[in-house]
């Protein structure tokens, strides 16, 4: 399972990661993906019975669409807010073929990202990857990459709470008859305040959908923004929730639907800027605060999509450029207004410019 | 699941009782809740069931409402297109959807029949948005028209149930459980929470709503002021057992059983 190839792979597509003591982490990984996973453990650090019963949680979750699967979460040694759930899924699917990307809030970089795509790197000897196209698998926090996935290629996200209906059902034997019954009327409900409150539906992160027209599902805190790229993805979407114990899918080809009402539809954020780096004018922006003086700037929150326009651009429009600018036709067409993360949006500068789910 | 329109999808036949209570008893091991009690109710009719407290009279309407299942006996309910249906036959599915459509329940404290954390206009909208209704607009709309037929101000549509008197959340509550159109409602002890001045406003307005909607409906309550105000029969519950039953009047005008008579002349007394 540890070729000295695929440890020549590490250092060719992420040498950084493998550079000893770089950055603080909380696990003892950290460092020892660059010649053979660590002493002791198993391939991917689970055993292989537990392995193979989160697979088969997987296999339940993908058979069926949106429904929750309870599996016995295991410790594992980063805390939960770490994405213990999405670890664990990763480490039951991984194998030595696989190449890996982590991404949290859109950016390889962040401590989060780079301390998991270390354990992996650490527990497998796996390559491991910041572009979006070179990955077999990608486990997320709170985005979906710009670039479109395609067959072939999973999509992990890491769940803090996975039950959609718990903001007003705190019974857990309830909301699983709400299910089993299709009784997702009270999800409405919590729609209808936004907009008898806000005059809009404020909700921007987390926002519920249905699937395949059956179990509504919690997408995990990506924006809304990332709602359509679910719908019909070739890719296969598993959810994983380590301190509630649940795995969720959603398989390659099913509809995702964003939850509203046909006087007001469901809606993507939309910016009057373009990524200060990029130009990019299709991509969710992070706005960056640049000096005391209160200056701004608006840039890609996916880092990969960022640079490799960058690169397409320096090359004189390339290849890269060109699926680009194709895919910004496929997905949702935004400009406009500005919605900061967390910050609820403007009404939309130009109506047309909106994806109803 | 359910259509988007938003009357209640259920209709009852014209024809025979709405409702058939047929030998109905419910123990609690080897404690009595009731027994073997029949009795039907027609559409529109308003049926009063009165006893001291420990008679049985949450344990019957609970059975009745589909709540909790008998020991023994059947509850049939008029289906349309089917006629009498032992209702706890039904799926839990379609039970459900009956309770929430054809049917209302309004609960002696109006915090177990309201949602407290959302505002009262979400309150009266949940049925609408449950059987399907996706119109903000139309939701919005009938969802004033409710709260204004049970006089409340609808100025405080977006106000949270917490801020209403106790007597504006009982007209929420009734308002919440109206806007399906339900046939047949169910209400334990209703007015109990109130003050007495509140009690009279509401006993007329749910008299009022009662005619004017043809809704048949149940009543718990242990105040035989109340039954002689809402209801045109009434039972007389003691021990578990309908001990008499008749046209309400008849009944506390010329009760027959020593229980009833005692009930009565205390009500005179008091
Ligand atoms: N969940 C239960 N478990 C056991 N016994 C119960 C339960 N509920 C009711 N009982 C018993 O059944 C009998 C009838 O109770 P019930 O609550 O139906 O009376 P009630 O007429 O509604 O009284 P009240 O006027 O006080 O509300 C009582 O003896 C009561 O103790
Ligand atoms: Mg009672
Ligand atoms: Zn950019």
């Amino acid at each position: 399972m540890n070729s000295p190839d695929h440890a020549a792979q590490v250092v060719g597509v992420h040498a950084g990661d493998s550079a000893p003591a770089t950055a603080a982490g909380t696990t003892s990984f950290q460092g020892t993906g660059m010649a053979a996973t660590a002493q002791g453990y198993n391939f991917a650090y689970l055993d292989e019975q537990t392995k193979r019963m989160i697979r088969r949680a997987i296999l339940k979750a993908v058979a069926i669409p949106g429904y929750q699967v309870p599996f016995g979460s295991r410790e594992m040694p980063l805390p939960y807010g770490w994405g213990t759930g999405g670890i664990q899924v990763t480490a039951a699917i991984i194998g030595p073929n696989d190449v890996l990307k982590v991404i949290d809030q859109g950016s390889d970089d962040t401590t989060n990202a780079v301390n998991i795509r270390r354990f992996f790197a650490a527990t497998t000897g796996v390559a491991t990857t910041e572009r979006t196209t070179q990955a077999s698998i990608i486990q997320t926090r709170h985005r979906i990459p710009e670039t479109p996935l395609a067959e072939g290629q999973v999509l992990v996200y890491q769940v803090p709470i996975p039950e959609p209906l718990r903001w007003l059902e705190p019974s857990e034997t309830e909301t699983r008859r709400m299910h089993a019954l299709e009784e997702y009327g009270l999800m409405h409900v919590k729609l209808y305040e936004d907009i008898a409150h806000y005059g809009h539906i404020a909700t921007t992160y987390d926002y519920p959908v249905r699937v395949n027209g059956r179990y509504l599902m919690r997408p995990s805190p990506i924006p809304k923004f990332d709602n359509p790229k679910m719908d019909m993805n070739p890719a296969l979407q598993l959810f994983g929730a380590g301190r509630e114990k649940r795995i969720y899918a959603v398989p390659p080809y099913t509809r995702v639907e964003s939850l509203d009402f046909e006087d007001h539809p469901f809606e993507i954020q939309t910016w009057d800027e373009c990524c200060e780096f990029c130009g990019s004018k299709g991509s969710f922006l992070d706005e960056i605060v640049i000096d005391d003086a209160g200056g701004r700037m608006f840039v890609c929150s996916d880092s990969d999509y960022c640079s490799q326009r960058r690169a397409g651009q320096a090359n004189g429009g390339d290849a890269v450029a060109a699926q680009q600018s194709q895919q910004s036709q496929q997905s949702p067409n935004v400009t406009g207004v500005p919605g900061v993360p967390g910050v609820s949006d403007r009404p939309p500068a130009q109506p047309a410019e909106t994806a109803s789910s | 699941m359910a259509t988007a329109s938003a009357s209640a999808p259920e209709f009852s036949s014209t024809h025979g009782p709405l409702l058939r209570v047929n030998a109905v008893t419910r123990l609690y091991g080897e404690r009595t809740g009731c027994r073997n009690v029949s009795f039907d109710l027609h559409q529109g009719e308003v049926l009063a069931i009165a006893g001291e407290s420990g008679s049985g009279k949450t344990t019957l309407l609970n059975c009745i409402a589909g709540r909790s299942r008998p020991t023994a006996g059947t509850v049939e309910y008029n289906l349309r297109h089917e006629g009498l249906r032992d209702i706890y036959r039904l799926s839990e599915a379609r039970l459900r959807l009956l309770a929430r459509t054809d049917w209302g329940f309004v609960h002696q404290n109006p915090r177990d029949g309201l949602r407290i954390d959302v505002s009262a206009g979400a309150n009266v909208g949940e049925r609408l948005m449950a059987i399907g209704d996706r119109h903000y607009g139309r939701i919005r709309d009938t969802t004033g028209d409710w709260m204004r037929r049970v006089e409340l101000d609808t100025s405080r549509i977006d106000d949270a149930p917490a801020t209403f008197s106790g007597g504006m959340q009982q007209r929420l509550q009734i308002a919440r459980n109206l806007v399906t159109h339900p046939r047949l409602m169910f209400m334990d002890e209703p007015t109990a929470s109130l003050d007495v001045s509140v009690q009279a406003r509401l006993l007329d307005l749910l008299r009022g709503l009662a005619s004017e909607l043809g809704l048949a409906a149940i009543v718990v309550t242990h105040d035989l002021a109340v039954a002689r105000l809402l209801a045109h029969r009434l039972l007389i519950m003691k021990s578990g057992e309908v001990v008499e039953s008749g046209l309400t009047d008849q009944v506390l005008d010329d009760p027959q059983h020593p229980y009833t008579q005692l009930l009565v002349s205390s009500v005179l007394q008091a």
